[in-house]
């Protein structure tokens, strides 16, 4: 036992390394891989042609879900309907037969399981606390909500992991973002993220593992901080912790990959030792109050440009950066907004629900209790797209696809859609889509298309008034 | 992957913040199963813009990109290395990069190469018209008019880069110590190697999302 104090980050990492080597770079053991249709094919072809194999295929899942049209896909026998476009079938079609070739577990797209990755692994009791969990997906930091030190890699790694099941690392430093408080009426998690990155730059957290803690992280929901978690990469962060708690075991308890028996009871007794030490010293310490955090939006082309929904467009000129002012510009230009503009009189024709970021049971049952007994406005296009086929099946049993379809919203299938538009879910050119997904980068949801990140809640009060909405107004007060 | 020692020749002056690894390469591009050919999508959406840097006879070609902070921010798609290579850049230049782009880079045979905003600036008034030099033996960005910036790479990175190393080749002769690391991962937590496979899980799973 180390006599120093460590943080969570420290404890997982040194339990994981296998040789460090006099740089301090380590050769570190990876306990979990994730992998999808898109960013494995050419590590597979890697293996193949190098003649090597998988070298632990029992910890490695793979699941298609980037590619994956949401509309209706398998037909009466429950068999998948062709996929019109030919590229995204060939992706499809090389996952399943790379995990066949190479023994790898493998969820098909017909399959009551299958969803986006992020989803997935937690839901299915695949992520755990205390591991070291990688897919090659920036978004894999979500799994850091419970515990896990997650991120995202690129294919060579991916190919790495696969041959070896490690990864050469250098420590990162570390960063505490601490959220203090209590939530206000109508704030979720997606406001709390989106205040963080608003405070810290879309590169403040580069070169650092974040940790979140502070009452607010505590009191929220594993949904809550896998919200939070997925989108650390947005700060610029590979990856973002929260320390296991009991709210974690809870969630983790009895789910079809999680430890059982006395295994159960081993894990949650190391789980335990896992949270940073009471005087553990992080390189940075960002504190944030709840008070200071209302429902939150982006208006430019940047996770980092957030304002209040109370908010308006802001004025280029008013950054001091130049190079931020120059960015401000063309953003506006590519958004069609003019400065000083009320974010509440920002009118829009698209909402996304759905995403790694915001398509859990919770964020579905925050934006049907928006959309109940409402009508989505006039012109708008709105989708929820279920983020697995058991969140999907979940909603369905709580009659939460009523709600939606009754209000006039598309209740799709599941898979990453929208977020990225690689599947037929697009955005059309110089369209505003309100979206609870994760980016809002130039031609993200489709070529031209215009993205305001925004929490279900949000998105679902967009929907029903056809502009960027105060949710509180429509939740019966305002505070 | 080839060997990079020197990268020498124009460069592209383009200084821009937070380039996004959706504008390194859109997502329509990463349908492909095959690592090459990507450099036809590389700045699809810049290159849709009258007078854009990357369609600039004087610029075609250049083997250096300079840009400006948070360099490959966004998505771990290695794509957008790849269309880089592709499009023939071997070296970027910006005040800071994102972690993952990084890591990708540099297995691709692109030099990340993080400079201060000032000596960015510089460069990217420099390279309108004159080339530029990354010396990986010397470790200095230079130019004809005697600039000479010193850079910081990790000394494996820099070892693999200049002898074109098969990072996985050199792990797998590590492979006693990770059989090691296994054993006893097997005895102290044992649930790791023990979690239940996926088959059967949709009637033993059902339900709880």
């Amino acid at each position: 036992m180390s006599s120093r104090p460590q943080t969570l980050y420290e404890k997982i990492w040194d339990a994981h390394v296998v040789e460090r080597r006099d740089d301090g770079t380590c050769l570190i053991y990876i306990d979990r891989h994730l992998v999808h249709e898109v960013t494995s094919p050419q590590a597979f072809e890697g293996l193949r042609v190098a003649g090597r194999r998988v070298r632990r295929p029992e910890l490695t899942l793979a699941v298609p879900d980037h590619n994956l049209p949401t509309t209706p896909r398998v037909d009466a026998a429950g068999r998948l309907l062709p996929i019109a476009d030919k590229e995204s079938a060939a992706q499809l079609d090389a996952l399943r037969r790379n995990t066949a070739e190479f023994g790898v577990d493998y969820i098909d797209a017909t399959a009551v399981e299958q969803g986006i990755v992020h989803v997935v692994g937690p839901e299915l009791g695949f992520t755990l606390p205390g591991t070291t969990l990688v897919c090659g997906d920036s978004h894999t930091s979500a799994h850091g909500a419970l515990g896990a030190l997650a991120f995202g890699i690129g294919t060579s790694e991916v190919e790495h992991v696969l041959a070896t099941q490690t990864l050469l690392l250098s420590p990162s430093k570390t960063m505490e973002i601490r959220v203090d408080g209590t939530l206000g009426f109508g704030v979720s998690a997606k406001d709390v993220i989106l205040a963080i990155i608003g405070k810290i730059g879309a590169a403040g957290g580069t070169g650092y593992v974040v940790e979140y803690t502070g009452e607010v992280i505590r009191n929220l929901s594993v949904e809550g901080r896998l919200t939070i978690a997925n989108m650390s990469i947005e700060g610029g962060a590979r990856a973002g912790l929260v320390a296991p708690d009991e709210t974690t075991f809870a969630y983790i308890k009895g789910r079809p990959m999680a430890p059982s028996g006395a295994d159960w009871d081993r894990a949650v007794a190391w789980w335990r030792t896992l949270p940073s030490d009471p005087c553990a010293v992080y390189d940075r310490t960002v504190t944030l109050h709840a008070s200071d955090i209302a429902p939150s939006l982006t208006w430019g082309t940047s996770p980092e440009d957030v304002v209040p929904i109370t908010g308006s467009v802001p004025d280029p000129d008013s950054f001091a950066d130049p190079a931020k002012r120059a960015a401000a510009r063309k953003s506006l230009d590519y958004m069609g907004l003019t400065p000083g503009t009320r974010m509440q009189d920002v009118d829009i024709g698209h909402v996304f629900i759905g995403s790694c970021t915001n398509s859990r049971i919770e964020d579905l049952r925050a934006a049907a209790s928006v959309a109940d007994g409402r009508r989505v406005a006039d012109g708008v296009r709105a989708m929820v797209v279920p983020g697995s086929g058991l969140v999907k099946r979940q909603a369905e049993a709580e009659g939460l696809d009523r709600i939606f379809t009754t209000a006039g919203f598309e209740w799709r299938e599941p898979g990453c859609s929208m977020c990225l538009a690689m599947n037929p879910d697009k955005v059309p050119p110089g369209e505003r889509c309100a979206s609870t997904s994760n980016r809002n980068f130039v031609g993200r949801q489709g070529p031209g298309a215009r993205t305001h990140l925004l929490s279900p809640a949000m998105a679902a009060a967009a929907a029903v008034t056809g502009r960027l909405a105060d949710v509180r107004d429509l939740m019966g007060a305002k505070s | 992957m080839q060997p990079v020692t020197v990268v020498t020749g124009t460069a592209y002056p383009w200084g821009a913040k937070n380039v996004d690894t959706d504008v390194i390469i859109p997502a329509h591009w990463l349908k492909t199963i095959s690592r090459t050919g990507l450099g036809r999508g590389a700045f699809e959406t810049v290159r849709a813009q009258p007078d854009n840097i990357f369609d600039d006879p004087r610029y075609a070609g250049s083997p250096v990109l300079i840009a400006g902070d948070n360099f490959g921010c966004g998505s771990s798609r290695e794509h957008a290395a790849w269309a880089l290579a592709d499009m023939g850049v071997r070296a970027v230049i910006a005040p800071s990069f994102s972690d993952i782009f990084s890591g990708n880079a540099f297995k691709n045979g692109i030099v990340p190469v993080v400079l201060p905003q000032d000596a960015v600036d510089r460069l990217v008034e420099v390279a309108k018209d004159q080339p530029v030099t990354v010396d990986l033996e010397t470790m200095t960005v230079t130019t004809p008019f005697q600039d000479r910036f010193p850079f910081d790479l990790d000394p494996f990175r820099r070892q693999c880069l200049m002898e074109g190393l098969d990072e996985i080749g050199l792990t797998l002769a590590r492979d006693t110590a990770i059989s090691k690391f296994e054993g006893a991962m097997a005895e102290h937590r044992p649930w790791i190697e023990e979690r239940r496979g996926y088959e059967g899980v949709a009637v033993e799973g059902a339900g709880r999302t």
